[in-house]
Order: C-alpha cells, then structure tokens, then sequence
C-alpha cells in the first residue's frame, strides 16, 4: 500500500490501492492450470489424439501452476497466518469463501488422476532405476502400491477417465470462479458484469494452450527433438478459436458500457482512453489479439501449405503474444478498477514496486516456481509420453511395448 | 508385488475406485454442510436473533441511526479530528471526512477534501482563470461530512470470506480483528470507500459509529465535537428520539440508493452531485 499521486477527487481511503501484483497474479496462474487441463483432458476425455505428444505434460503443468496458485494471496494477505479461517470458518454468503474448497477439491482431483496417469510408470521405474537412491521415492510416489496387471491398469484407466471428465467442470470452475469474485461487486463499475467470469475462463483457456505450446515446442528445440506438427497444429487451432470467443466477450464488455453509457460511463471512458491505454489499446487489443489472431488464423486456413518451420516459429511468437494479451487482461480488470475513484471524480496513478514483498521481482519468483517443479518432475517421470520416453540410460529394463489406452470408446473395444 | 492378484489387492483396488469416485463429490457437499450446517459464527446468530426482535418487537430494542444535515455543516473538519484522536486512525486514511462541492458557472463542480477535510478548509474556492468564461467566480457551495453508511443490506458483510464483519444487534457494522485476514475484499466491495486496510494492524478497519461509546450512553466523537449540529446521532426505534423527530420531520436521501445497500446513514439536503 502507499500513497499514489491522484488527479481529480479521490475518496481518502482510496488514495492506496489494496490491490496490486498478486492480485493480477493470482488470476493469472490459475488461469494458466485451467487451460493446460483442458488442453490434457481434450486428449483423455475427448480422443483428441493430436495432443497427445503434450497431455501428459499438460497436466503436470496444470498441476504445478496449481500448486503455486494460492502462493500470491498468501503473500497478499495482511494475516496469512489466518488463511486457513477461510476453511474453518467460511461466510456463506461471501463469493471469496468458496476458494479453500474449489482450490482444494480440485486439487485432489488433478493430484490423483496424475498419479493414476503415471502410476504404472512410477512402478516401472521403482524396479528399473538405475539408482538405488530414488528407489525409495518411487515407492513413495507409487503411495505403496506396486501392482501393474493388466486389471489394474484398466482400473487406474477407467478412474482416470472419470477423474478426467469431472476435472473439466472443476476447472471451468475454479477460474469462472476467479473471474466471479470480480464480477460480482457491485460497488466497482469496472468489475460488475456477469460476462466476467465468462471472459476469466475463457482467456485462462488461451493462457493455457499459450503456456502449452510455448513449451512444447521450445523444449523440443533445446533437446533436437521432432515436433509434432499435428499436435502443433491442434494447439494453434484451439488457442485460435478460444481466443475469437474470448476477445469477442471483451470487446463486447467494453461496448456495452459506452452503449448503455449510464452514470460510471464518463470515468470509465477515461479510464480505458488514458491510463489503461497501452495495457488495454495496444497490448492486449492490437499486440496480444489482432497479431495472433492474424498469425494462427493463417496457420489455421492453410494448414499443411504452410511451412513446418514457419508454423512453429508463428506458434512461439503467438504463444508469447497471447500470453501478454491475458496478462495485460488481468492487469486491466485489477488494476483498472483500482485506477479510479469510487467518487467517480479522480483517478490514482499506479507505479509497479520492483522490490517489496508485493513488487515485480517477488512476482517473478512466484511464477518460475512451477517451472522449477516441472523440471524436477521431469528428472524423476517421463514429462511428454508414457516411460518409454524416458532417457534409456535412467534404467536398467526397458519398459515393455505396449497399446496405450485412450477415452471410453477405446477402452472398451 | 507384481504377481497374480489376491483378493486383498482387488479389495484394495475396489476401495481405491470407490474412493475416487466419491472422493471429490463427498468432500464438496461434506464441506458444504459443515459450512452450513455445523460452523455457525456467533454474528449469524446474533443477526437471526436481532431480526427476530426487530419483526416482533420493534420500537423495544435500540437500533442506531445517523443523519447527516448537509445544510448546517460549516466545514471546520472538528469531526475528523475528534474521530482521528478518538479511535487513533493512522494518517492518510479516514474513518469521517469532509467533501466540499464549488459548483462554476459553466456547469463544472470541483469537489476536494484537502486530508479528508481535517483542517477545515480555510481558503474559499477560487476563481478560476478561463478566459472563455465570463464570470469565473463560483456560484454556489456546500460540505458533505460522509462517513460509514452501516447498510443494513451491507455488501462488506457479503463478501467477507472469513465472517470478520458483522452487524451488532443495534445495527451497527464491526470487524472482528482477530479474525480478518486482511484480504481486503470488504474494502473493495464498500461502494463508499468508508473501509481501510489499517497499515499497522493489517486488517479492514472502519467507521464504527464509536460503538465503545454509544453502548456506554456516550455520543460519537464526531457528533459530539460538531459546533453545527450537522450530525445528529441515536436511537431510531425510540418514536421520543431526536433522532426519530428529525427523521418524522425532513425528507431525507441516501448515497448511492441505486445501489440497494440501505444506509443508516441519512442525509438531509443531498445534491444530486454528491456521489
């Protein structure tokens, strides 16, 4: 908090803003596990075979933003030391109260369909590893249970799935939820609006597949692997569509305000034309909309006539440009509705803090945190396909060939 | 373990499917009732109680009210500073605050509230230096001394995810500092700017119509310091009140009436510019 240079009139209390890095970080990270689970349940529920090469680790990422997405509040809170209250003693009619219990089923969710996932994995590599060291987190992983026949693998497959199909709700969910906490106050022009949740999930979709396919194809580059062009095809066209839908509803937001033009209009139309005019015009309209929307729609329309090598060099730089559309859309939501006073007479000026407990260099702590446990995952389990995958010399066995079991259909047959 | 299974490790499958299967949907709902059902906080009771006395009994117990007469307040800020020393509100935020409104010949109204208008305001509004305006001087004015509304349908209280805030029996919006986390949800939720996040405590703080004083007979800081009896303070289901009398004999308005809170706080000759 601190004391901000304002024009026009301020209400005193407003002359601070409550709100501020976390608070765009916290949507965002969440946004991002959202997405990278729908992008691996489009491949386990849907038999969108195309993503396969990048389910696995979809969800593995969707696991380790999620980990790290109440690490931004916690920091924000004035008392975390009383965050748990929150489980212990929720208020009914508070939309924020709901967060220990959406954040902590779907937690459980995703945390026990990756394990039935890798389950078999973790077995193989508990007997094969090549050291002696790990053997004893294998066994830890595999939570004790060692038995990979064919019944249980069905067994784990089948819970699999179902945990699958309900992780999309739950997904939906938690960020519809994040985009409600928003949309729901009444006492903030900018934020009222039931589109908000809508526009929440959506664009955490878009940051999602972005994430996924940044990844995807730059891990692949470092290590002189073959990209999987389908998959990179899957990835643009359903980063694509979400985001038409996705910068529809947004425009769609802003449009309806200066239609309806009531009262909060005059403020609002300042707000977007002057202090929000780089972040909202520029970064998250032109930059991180029109460019990518031009760029994979190409991909999209010519599909295989364009060049593999241009493809994936329009996924990266989409990829990044989507990613800053969703971070300048979370930016703009917070921080704009922040920017202005409830007097709707003045506006705050707002400076991000490089240090401080808040500031930027503690937010880009938090967020390279997942990655740090996606690179471990990677050192311990196959991180893109099932444990053949996994570098030779980590094992002394060879996991044995097999037919890997997809959807319902599939499973059945 | 790899062997032929036993009737152990199908029953141990078996319990694990079913555990799955179960798992998330019976911890929502388990949640769910234990939210509803078995964590009742006290204010939710006290709430159902003070509701039930006031549907039955109404005019028996003391429900507070406050009426702000914009019509008297002269500006002198005695009511900011009388809450600032009173309730220690750390500087730069403000529990009460004064707004002064200048409207100008062509139209515009500038309003200011120089630190929340703890000072007075010593220096009239000056005229301005626009030479397409023929008469710049302003044309007319008047204080607004705001403060907390204490909504009966109070949208701090909603949002609270951890039940800090709450409702006396009187009517009176509280947080519980021992309990707020400092989200600051209830801050951005107040459509009046009337909450804070106190920089040393870290919780939500407020207004609190100087409830350690009202409940020992005393009048509020603010209402007791001011010389214009601009603020008019007590028992509304009391019909012999000064405060009922004044409220039988004015038309009064609200802030932000649109917005379905239903503030206690009344004012008496609001513009149609005071936001």
């Amino acid at each position: 908090m601190h004391h901000f240079i304002t024009e026009g009139y301020v209400l005193p209390n407003q002359q601070h803003i409550y709100w501020t890095t976390m608070i765009v970080l916290y949507p965002y990270i969440t946004g991002i596990v959202a997405g990278a689970f729908i992008i691996s349940s489009l491949h386990h529920v849907f038999d969108k075979d195309e993503l396969k090469p990048v389910s696995r680790f979809a969800m593995v990422m969707a696991f380790a933003f999620l980990l790290f997405a109440t690490l931004p509040l916690l920091n924000h809170l004035g008392h975390p030391e009383r965050a748990l209250n929150i489980m212990f003693t929720p208020n009914a009619t508070s939309a924020m109260a709901g967060f220990g219990f959406i954040y902590s089923t779907y937690l459980f969710i995703l945390a026990v369909e990756i394990w039935l996932v890798y389950r078999t994995d973790i077995v193989h590599l508990y007997e094969h590893t090549k050291y002696p060291a790990l053997k004893p987190v294998y066994w830890a992983l595999a939570l004790g249970v060692l038995d990979i026949s064919e019944e249980a693998k069905k067994l784990d497959h089948k819970v699999m799935i179902f945990l699958a199909s309900i992780g999309i709700p739950a997904a939906c969910g938690l960020h519809g939820y994040v985009g409600f906490i928003f949309g729901a106050i009444k006492a903030n022009p900018w934020w009222a609006s039931p589109l908000m949740p809508v526009i929440f999930l959506l664009s955490a979709i878009v940051s999602g597949v972005a994430m996924v396919l940044i990844c995807y194809l730059i891990i692949q580059w470092i290590n002189g692997r073959e990209i999987d062009g389908a998959c990179v095809h899957a990835l643009i066209e359903t980063a694509w569509y979400f985001l038409i839908i996705d910068v529809t509803l947004e425009l769609l937001e802003l449009i309806n305000h200066a239609y309806m033009a009531n009262e909060d209009w005059a403020i609002l139309k300042e707000l977007v034309a002057t202090k929000l005019f780089i972040s909202f015009f520029v970064i998250q309209i032109l930059l991180g909309s029109v460019l990518p929307f031009l760029a994979m729609g190409t991909v999209v329309v010519f599909k295989q006539r364009v060049p593999a090598a241009v493809r994936n060099v329009i996924g990266v730089v989409s990829g990044v440009l989507l990613l800053a559309q969703v971070g300048a859309m979370r930016w703009n939501v917070v921080m704009g509705g922040q920017m202005f006073s409830k007097s709707l007479r003045g506006f705050l000026n707002f400076q991000v803090d490089i240090n401080g407990r808040e500031g930027l260099i503690a937010g880009i702590v938090i967020f390279a945190m997942p990655f740090a446990v996606i690179f471990v995952f990677s050192r311990l389990l196959p991180l893109w396909g099932a444990v053949d995958t996994f570098p030779k010399a980590w094992m002394k066995k060879q996991p044995p060939e097999r037919q890997p079991l997809r959807g319902w259909s599939k499973f059945s047959s | 373990m790899t062997g032929p299974l036993t009737p152990d490790d199908v029953s141990r499958r078996a319990f694990l499917e079913t555990v799955a299967k179960t798992g998330g949907t019976s911890f929502l709902f388990g949640s769910l009732f234990v939210n509803t059902a078995l964590l009742r906080l006290p204010q939710d009771e006290a709430k159902a109680s003070a509701k039930a006395r006031r549907e039955t009994e109404i005019g028996k117990g003391v429900i507070y009210g406050f009426v702000v007469d914009t019509t008297k307040c002269i500006g002198c800020g005695s009511c900011v500073r009388a809450c600032r020393a009173e309730n220690g509100v750390p500087d730069g935020y403000n529990r009460t605050w004064v707004e002064q409104y200048t409207f100008y010949p062509d139209g515009e109204v500038v309003v200011n509230s120089p630190n929340g208008g703890e000072n007075g305001f010593a220096e009239p509004p000056a005229p301005r230096n626009e030479p397409t305006v023929v008469d710049q001087a302003p044309v007319r004015g008047f204080f607004v001394p705001k403060l907390c509304n204490h909504c009966i349908d109070t949208p701090c209280i909603q949002v609270c995810p951890v039940g800090a805030s709450y409702k006396t029996d009187e009517g009176v919006v509280l947080v519980d500092h021992e309990r707020c986390v400092g989200c600051a949800y209830c801050v951005q939720a107040c459509p009046f700017g009337s909450r804070y996040l106190d920089p040393v405590k870290l919780t939500a703080d407020k207004c609190t119509w100087c409830y350690h004083r009202v409940t020992k007979g005393l009048l509020p800081a603010c209402v007791a310091s001011c010389p214009a009896e601009a603020r008019i303070f007590g028992n509304v289901s009391d019909p012999s009140s000064t405060i009922s009398h004044i409220l039988a004999t004015n038309r009064v308005q609200v802030l932000k009436s649109y917005l379905g809170t239903r503030p206690r706080t009344r004012y008496i000759g609001l513009d149609s510019e005071v936001i």
